[in-house]
């Protein structure tokens, strides 16, 4: 299994984390985060969502993520699911699994992991709710943007 | 010469299409391509300030060069997670 991934499939937390982990003889921590497609979003019914990526480049900011974890927590490994396609409410959108020799390292970089995912990764929602249909939009992908990357370190290590 | 352009989410749906081949001047940049994309269909524009612009599947920049048979693409505010 590749540590990143962008996928139609469910997404499988158990078997990533088994990925990540394996022969993690001096590791003593490994945190997850899983994104669930919720049934409610700024005041609409959700029905569900559709996820749609320009996938060589989604797998290249993946990597990119990964790389910069790297680079701030090198004892960290890291695994990166997303899925895309039609998602019903309940269903992961995303898994993320970091293992470390300690806790604090961890938990820091699944969390930095997932605010550089939304910050720079091109995938979109389509939100299907009661009334309509509607894109979502966030952040204007730039990589190089180390404002954007220094926020979410800070939030990572609040 | 000829590049193939690429619109994600909305830009996509505003277009009606996902993927074009457009004929560009060589020297065109990615400037170039996005103007001559906004004078053919005027109500992309308003995401020219937000938008993200790829080359070939790497993150670029509205004044990189392009050349023949380029993939160019134009990625609104992203939303994944």
């Amino acid at each position: 299994m590749a540590l990143v991934a962008v996928t139609a499939e469910p997404l499988d937390l158990r078997a990533l984390t088994s990925e990540v982990a394996a022969g993690a003889i001096g590791d003593g921590a490994v945190a997850t985060f899983t994104g669930l497609v919720r049934d409610h979003n700024q005041g609409r019914k959700v029905r569900f969502l559709e996820y749609e990526a320009y996938e060589p480049l989604a797998l290249r900011a993946l990597r990119r993520i990964v790389d910069e974890t790297k680079g701030t927590w090198p004892e960290v490994r890291l695994g990166l699911h997303h899925r895309i396609g039609h998602l019903e409410i309940g269903e992961a959108s995303v898994v993320i699994v970091a293992v470390s020799p300690h806790r604090a390292d961890a938990f820091a970089a699944c969390r930095y992991a997932i605010e550089r995912v939304k910050q720079i990764v091109p995938i979109w929602k389509r939100e299907h709710f009661e009334g309509g249909e509607v894109w979502l939009e966030g952040a204007t992908a730039d990589p190089d943007d180390e404002d954007a990357r220094q926020a979410a370190q800070r939030t990572a290590c609040a | 010469m000829r590049v193939t352009v690429r619109l994600f989410a909305r830009l996509r749906d505003l277009a009606g299409a996902g993927e074009l081949v457009r004929e560009v001047p060589d020297q065109a940049t990615v400037q170039t391509v996005w103007n001559a994309l906004t004078r053919e269909m005027p109500s992309l524009v308003e995401y020219e300030r937000t938008m993200s612009v790829a080359v070939n599947a790497e993150y670029s920049r509205m004044a990189a060069t392009v050349h023949e048979g380029d993939e160019v693409a134009f990625l609104p505010p992203v939303s994944g997670g």
